[in-house]
């Protein structure tokens, strides 16, 4: 393939919101480039070997690769350009966007476009961004890494292993241990509840008779050259170690599952403004960031825990950018307010009045797990919506769609969402 | 009574189910799938086994694969045995069968992948 000195928009990243977003704005009629830099397309689904993805987009429980190859045909059938083995190395805005881009075959190059999507995913906490005493011996993996180890490689990190944290990548990671016939000794939490979805603890965990250990953290990681120990403690209320409950639990691996991130270097360096609860860009119900032409979806704008609204973040962000190629742009934005002590956040950030156009989508997560709330949505002294739920819990995100009036937004300088007991 | 999360999509229902005089009492569920897989989950238990198998390429060294439905909780781990024991030598697509009626349940275990897509071979060529 032969790559073109202009695009109208570039898309970094193939993972499953790179992919939608290509989609998109191909059929919407922007000459489009996706960039990614790894040689397979796809994203972090390629090692995602379980099933469970897909069941809103194709009705249909598939694996991750079953569910990113759809896609990836998809690309195949149109021929929608796109460029492997290629890094993003820097984003400058002169007038349009100039990258520079480094791979094998090319060298260093620049490509200029009118739009630029972020779909660059997220990458995972590590043991630096997390406090534990003691050497750092081999055998201390990431659950993603683990994952790669297993699923790609076919190598099985450790024998009899601790997993640290509660997020999905770690329960999903403590079956498939378990099924290559690893010993994982249990799950260790430091907060009160668990950070993953329920269905993963009772069909990763329970299932396996997988102890998930609350209010306890690793300490200590015991070992030279390989993990030999860790020392595990209970933790109190503000999640500090009570001495006197020390514990050492022999292992030859540690698995950290403690939280993604969104990926916002490249976000960062554009100073774009980026949401503290999200620790992505703030958007607009168009999936613009606060700089004009600029979009975010997928794991780099919030961390999703279903695939399927991360393909349709990607999809809204690439028609939203084929209009913006077209349209003389200038926003007005009025904030979407919330109460921080409810909700953990809640995207898209501000509404664009300019361009509402058809229905708005709004994702968020509570702060706590809550039953029976109901949730409205107040557009000045107007209630514009509003839902029962059972249950909000901070593990599953839930998603919004209303259609906003323009003429009843007019005048407003916020629309505000709140909780209520009952 | 017993309590079960439905695990067949990410509402994954709280239920509770109990069973009196022959009669299923199964609260929680969000739609019916929900109550058949309470009962089943008391009857019979049954998983989908997702995992991977030995390729004889190094570019490519396993390939994923599941069953095409559900097996007994009983078989995961004898069915792992026979997983493991697979090694891939041809290309091969997505979907297609490399065992056949695992422990005579009729189901089977299909490949999850393209493997001519991920060797970078097109079929034909
Ligand atoms: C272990 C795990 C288990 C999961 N389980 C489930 C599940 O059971 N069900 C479900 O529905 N969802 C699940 N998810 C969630 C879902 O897989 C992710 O939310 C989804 O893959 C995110 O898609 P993305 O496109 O935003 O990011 P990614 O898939 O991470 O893709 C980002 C892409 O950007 C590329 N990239 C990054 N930086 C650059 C750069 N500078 N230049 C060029 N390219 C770049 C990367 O190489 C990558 O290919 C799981 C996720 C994980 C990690
Ligand atoms: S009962 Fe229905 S809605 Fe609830 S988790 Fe099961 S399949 Fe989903």
């Amino acid at each position: 393939m032969k790559i073109k000195a202009y695009y109208d928009v570039v898309i970094i990243g193939a993972g499953p919101a790179g992919m939608a977003a290509g989609i998109s704005c191909y059929d919407n009629k922007a000459s489009t480039l996706i960039v990614e830099r790894e040689e397979r397309i796809g994203g972090i689904l390629k090692q995602c070997i379980h099933d469970g993805f897909g069941v809103i987009e194709f009705k249909e429980k598939l694996t991750g690769p079953e569910y990113s190859e759809r896609y990836i045909k998809i690309i195949k059938d149109k021929n929608i350009p796109i460029i492997t083995k290629t890094f993003v190395l820097n984003v400058e805005k002169k007038g349009n966007f100039k990258l520079t881009l480094i791979n094998p075959k090319e060298g260093i190059f620049n490509i200029e476009t009118k739009a630029l999507i972020l779909a660059n995913g997220c990458r995972e906490r590590t043991q630096k961004q997390i406090f534990i005493h003691g050497s750092r011996p081999s055998g201390i993996f990431t659950a993603g890494t683990a994952q790669y180890f297993v699923n790609i490689l076919g190598y099985l990190p450790c024998k009899r292993c601790v997993i640290l944290g509660s997020g999905d990548i770690g329960l999903i990671m403590a079956r498939r241990l378990t099924l290559e016939g690893a010993n994982v000794i249990g799950v260790y939490e430091a907060k009160k509840h668990p950070s993953g979805l329920i269905r993963n603890i009772s069909q990763c965990l329970n299932d396996y008779e997988i102890p998930i250990i609350l209010s306890h953290t690793i300490t200590k990681i015991i070992g030279d050259d390989r993990v030999k120990a860790v020392e595990i403690s209970e933790v109190n209320e503000d999640m500090e170690p009570i001495l006197g409950t020390e514990k050492i639990i022999e292992c030859d691996g540690v698995i950290l599952s403690v939280g993604l991130i969104p990926e916002n270097e490249i976000a960062e360096s554009l100073n774009i403004d980026i949401d503290k609860r999200t620790k992505g860009p703030i958007i607009d119900q168009n999936f613009m960031t606060s700089e004009n032409g600029i979009f975010s979806c997928g794991n780099a704008l919030h961390v999703n825990d279903l695939v399927d609204y991360v393909s349709e973040s990607g999809r809204y962000a690439g028609l939203s950018a084929a209009r913006y190629i077209n349209d003389n742009y200038e926003r007005k934005f009025i904030s979407v307010e919330k109460s921080l002590k409810d909700f953990a956040y809640i995207v898209p950030q501000y509404i664009d009045i300019k361009s509402i156009k058809d229905k708005v989508i709004f994702y968020f997560r509570s702060m706590d797990i809550k039953e029976n709330v109901k949730i409205y949505i107040k557009c000045g002294e107007n209630i514009i919506f509003h839902k029962k739920y059972r249950y909000l819990r901070p593990p599953e995100m839930e998603r919004i769609e209303i259609n906003l009036d323009k003429e009843l937004i007019k005048g407003e300088k916020s629309i505000e969402f709140i909780m209520m007991e009952g | 009574m017993r309590e079960i999360i439905c695990i067949l999509c990410p509402n994954g229902c709280y239920m509770k189910v109990a069973n009196t005089n022959d009669k299923w009492i199964i609260k929680g569920n969000l739609c019916t799938k929900g109550r058949k897989f309470a009962i089943d989950e008391i009857k019979n238990p049954k998983r989908t086994v997702c995992s991977t198998v030995k390729t004889r390429y190094s570019k490519v060294p396993r390939l994923p694969v599941k069953t095409d439905d559900d097996i007994p909780k009983e078989y995961i781990f004898p069915l792992m045995k026979l997983i493991n024991k697979v090694v891939i030598n041809k290309p091969i697509h997505s979907g297609e069968i490399i065992i056949e009626d695992v422990f005579k349940t009729g189901v089977n275990v299909i490949t999850t992948s393209d493997l001519f897509y991920l060797l970078g071979t097109e079929e034909d060529g």
